[in-house]
This record gives structure tokens, sequence and C-alpha cells, in this order.
């Protein structure tokens, strides 16, 4: 069991979510474009698909997903403002930030889809 | 070519589609949430995408960035957590990041051309 | 803490052993003021005189003295119990992370000083390559953005805190961690020095700068408030336009 007590600043959090959400991301993305690729298969295999993702599970999936790509986003945002605008005093409030930007996005699609 | 200096043109591959993906991710997800009120439907998605070449290159570049970004993620996640490290690991990371890139235009040439 | 009662004792499990061994616990009398250094120092003095650790200056300056504590990794002797030592009485204190053990809270630093050395850490007088004394001193404006990019990180007394707080150490053993890469960050930033390029190269890949995942670990534990994370990002940042404006050979 990994311990937390050297582990449980802001930022390492922030890192934990971004390479949790990356990892799934990365592993979502084969499936995302074999879904869409349905398309090439005319406008009604693409219909198909698109029903088939009105299940509240589907939606609650994809509800997941939007959040951690929004989580991906602004924690990326915050590594790259580190690493090539050398932002170092801000970071927490960097981290913080993401965290409610995430979770904004994810609100508004909760709104859009309910 | 030393190996080092491989491992620094993944780091700047990363970084760069970084770059690009802060700013196509942050289309995708106001894209999302358009399109996703009042349901998603075939006609609708087609009725955007269909015969439009700016769509088409947005998401072909987008493929791209993501396909390699993504890849050179869990490339790092796999040297870190299973000791999969070496320059035959990194291409074989890289020819999976392109496959998964080729993946997404073929999907998003299927959307252009349906 | 609140101040001990009068014959109030602290309880203090210790690592006994190698890399194989096991916590052994002490009675510590607690006192208003006392540093968890003093405390080890009371037991091997008063309690148990096989104990094995390493300390020198006990004013933070040598950097011997770093151990974990209760979970954390802390300079033992400007470390006060009273900061550590939870309401329960009960202090925790393990070898140092990621290097190995010698015995009982004593590690062997040989790894970190190598990385050190590996890092191109050792100051190379452009003027002087035979390692004579320049005629001129050197004038370097306070003001100057390098001046103060070396300043920010120059205070490292190495320690180890930060690199037994690192995480990527743990995971790839090649990688040269946070204090090394700070020393080479101020001397890329040194204006006297002529090592840079090679400092560079030695930096660059996953062995180097390029596997930090900016958990700022070492930033939030570093006990002079250094922050190698951002040296690290700085030897990212040059690395990368060096890389692709050609200007690394």
């Amino acid at each position: 069991m990994m311990d937390l007590r050297p582990r449980s600043h802001p930022t390492y959090l922030a890192f934990l979510v971004h390479r949790i959400s990356g990892l799934l991301l990365a592993l979502f993305l084969p499936l995302h474009f074999w879904a869409l690729g349905s398309a090439l298969r005319g406008e009604e295999a693409l219909e198909g698909f698109l029903r088939w993702t009105d299940q509240p599970l589907v939606k609650a999936a994809e509800f997941g997903l939007v959040v951690l790509l929004a989580a991906h986003l602004a924690g990326g945002l915050r590594v790259l403002a580190l690493e090539f605008l050398g932002w170092r005093r801000r970071q927490k409030d960097l981290v913080a930030l993401s965290a409610g930007l995430s979770l904004a996005v994810g609100l508004l699609f909760l709104l859009d889809v309910l | 070519m030393s190996a080092a200096r491989g491992q620094v043109h993944l780091w700047i591959v990363q970084r760069v589609t970084a770059m690009l993906l802060a700013v196509a991710v942050t289309v995708h997800l106001v894209t999302i949430l358009l399109a996703v009120r009042g349901g998603l439907s075939a006609a609708e998605l087609l009725g955007r995408l269909q015969g439009n070449a700016a769509w088409l290159c947005f998401y072909a570049v987008f493929a791209l960035a993501a396909g390699l970004h993504g890849a050179i993620g869990l490339r790092n996640i796999a040297g870190e957590s299973l000791g999969w490290r070496g320059r035959g690991f990194d291409l074989a990371w890289l020819g999976i990041g392109l496959l998964t890139a080729l993946f997404g235009i073929r999907a998003a040439w299927g959307l252009y051309a349906a | 803490m609140p101040t001990p009662e009068r014959g109030a004792t602290l309880e203090v499990s210790i690592w006994r052993g190698g890399a194989e061994g096991a916590m052994r616990t002490y009675q510590v009398p607690a006192r208003e003021n006392q540093t968890v250094l003093d405390i080890v120092t009371y037991i091997q003095r008063e309690l148990d005189p096989s104990l094995a650790y390493r300390f020198a200056c006990r004013v933070g300056m040598c950097g011997s003295c770093a151990m974990t504590v209760n979970g954390r990794a802390r300079w033992t002797c400007r470390t006060h119990a009273s900061r550590v030592v939870g309401p329960d009485g009960k202090l925790e204190l393990r070898p140092l992370a990621n290097l190995p053990v010698i015995r009982d809270l004593a590690t062997d630093m040989a790894p970190f000083f190598d990385k050190w050395a590996k890092a191109g850490g050792r100051f190379q007088p452009k003027d002087a390559k035979d390692g004579a004394v320049p005629e001129e001193f050197a004038v370097v404006p306070p003001t100057s953005k390098q001046r103060r990019e070396a300043d920010a990180g120059i205070e490292c007394i190495g320690c180890g805190v930060c690199y037994a707080s690192c995480d990527v150490v743990a995971w790839n053993p090649d990688y040269l961690g946070p204090a090394a890469l700070n020393r080479a960050w101020t001397l890329v930033n040194d204006v006297r020095d002529g090592a840079r390029a090679e400092r560079m190269e030695a930096v660059a890949g996953d062995a180097g700068c390029h596997s930090c995942h900016s958990t700022q670990s070492c930033t939030e534990r570093c006990p002079k408030q250094l922050d190698p994370s951002a040296s690290i990002a700085g030897l990212k940042r040059k690395l990368f336009w060096d890389t692709l404006l050609g200007r690394r050979g």
C-alpha cells in the first residue's frame, strides 16, 4: 500500500489525476475512433451507434470521459505553465483552478444531457 | 543518435502535441457541450462535417496529435511501472501512436465523405 | 502538541537493521523544547548505544541528519518535536527512502552524490580549464536574469530530502534526481562556467530532467525552501529550444 503521508500535497494530487485521466483517455481513444468509423458504413450505421449511446449507463460513462478530458486539459496547462513559462509561485492556485474548470465542464455536460 | 537524444525528441513531440491539443481539446469540449443539447443525431453530425474541409483538417491534426500524445504517455507509464524501457519499446509505442492517429483520420474522412 | 506535562513520555518507534529489519519502540521523556535529533541522541546515549544515525552540525548547515519522520523526509536537527509528534505522543523514525540502508537510521549517500557528479555538478571555470585561479574577478551583476536563476537554487546543503521524496527516483533507478538537476541548473546559469554544453547533454533524456512529472514533492519538502522542480523545468525549457533551434551540436 502506498504511503500517503509524503504524497498529500496539491501538486502530487494534480499529478495523480493527470496520470490516471491520461491513461484512461489513451485507452479510450482507439475505441472512440473505431466507433466514429461506423460513419464509413453510412448514415444509418452512425445513427444506430448514436442511439446506442442514449442508454443511461453510456451517458454516465460519457460524463466521466468529459470530466477526465477537462481535467487532463486543465492539469496539462499547469504543467506547460511551469515548464515553458516558469510559473512557479502560483502552482497550488493553478491546481485549484484546474479542479474547478473540470468540475464546471462536467456540470455543463450534465445540464445539457439531462 | 544517442539514446538520450531520441528520448528528448519523444518528450518534445509530447509537449508540442500538448500545445496543439490544448487548443483542439478546448474546441472539442465546446463542440460537445453545444452538440449534446437536445441529443445527438447522425443527420446533425453529418450536416456539420460532411464535405467541410476545415473540420476535416481540424480533426486530422487533432487525431495525429492525440494518437502520438497518448502513445508517448503510455510509454512513460509502462517504463515506470512495468520496466518496459529501451529503443525497441519506444519504436513500438511510436508505431502504436501513428496507427491510432491513422485510425482517427480514417474516421474523420468517413464523416467528411459520408 | 501542547506543552508536555511533567513526567510525560513520547513513544518513539525506530527502524532497526539494514534492508531487512524491524521497528523497535523506545520511551523518551517529553520535553518542552527538543528536536527530533535530540530525541534520537537521547535514545543512543541513555537507552541503546547500538543505535546508528548520522549528524554533524546540528544547526541545519551540513545536511547529514535527514531521516523519514512520520512518513516524511525531514532534516531532524531543525525539526521541533512539537511540530511532528501527534496528540497520541507517537513518533516514527525511519532512514531516508530511495537510498540503501547501512544500518538503522544511517543511509548510504553514495548513489546520491554519484548522480550529483554525473549531472555535471562540478564547477568548471571557463577561464582556467586546468583549474588555475583566473587573474581577474568575474563581474556578475546581481540583478542579471542568470544570476537570479543561479541564486534561487544555490543554497542546497545536499541533505537528500528531495531525493528521498521523489517518486521518479523510486520508479527509475537511473534518474538523477532533484538535487543533482537543481545543481546542474545553477551551474548552467553561472556565466563563469565553461562546461555548459556537456552538462546539458548529461541532464537530457529519461535519466535526466525529462522524466520529471512535476509532482513537486522536492519543492514541497526541501528544508531550505528551494524549488528544484522549477530548476528542472528550466532545464527542460532550455533543452527544448536548444534542440529545436539546432544549438546542441
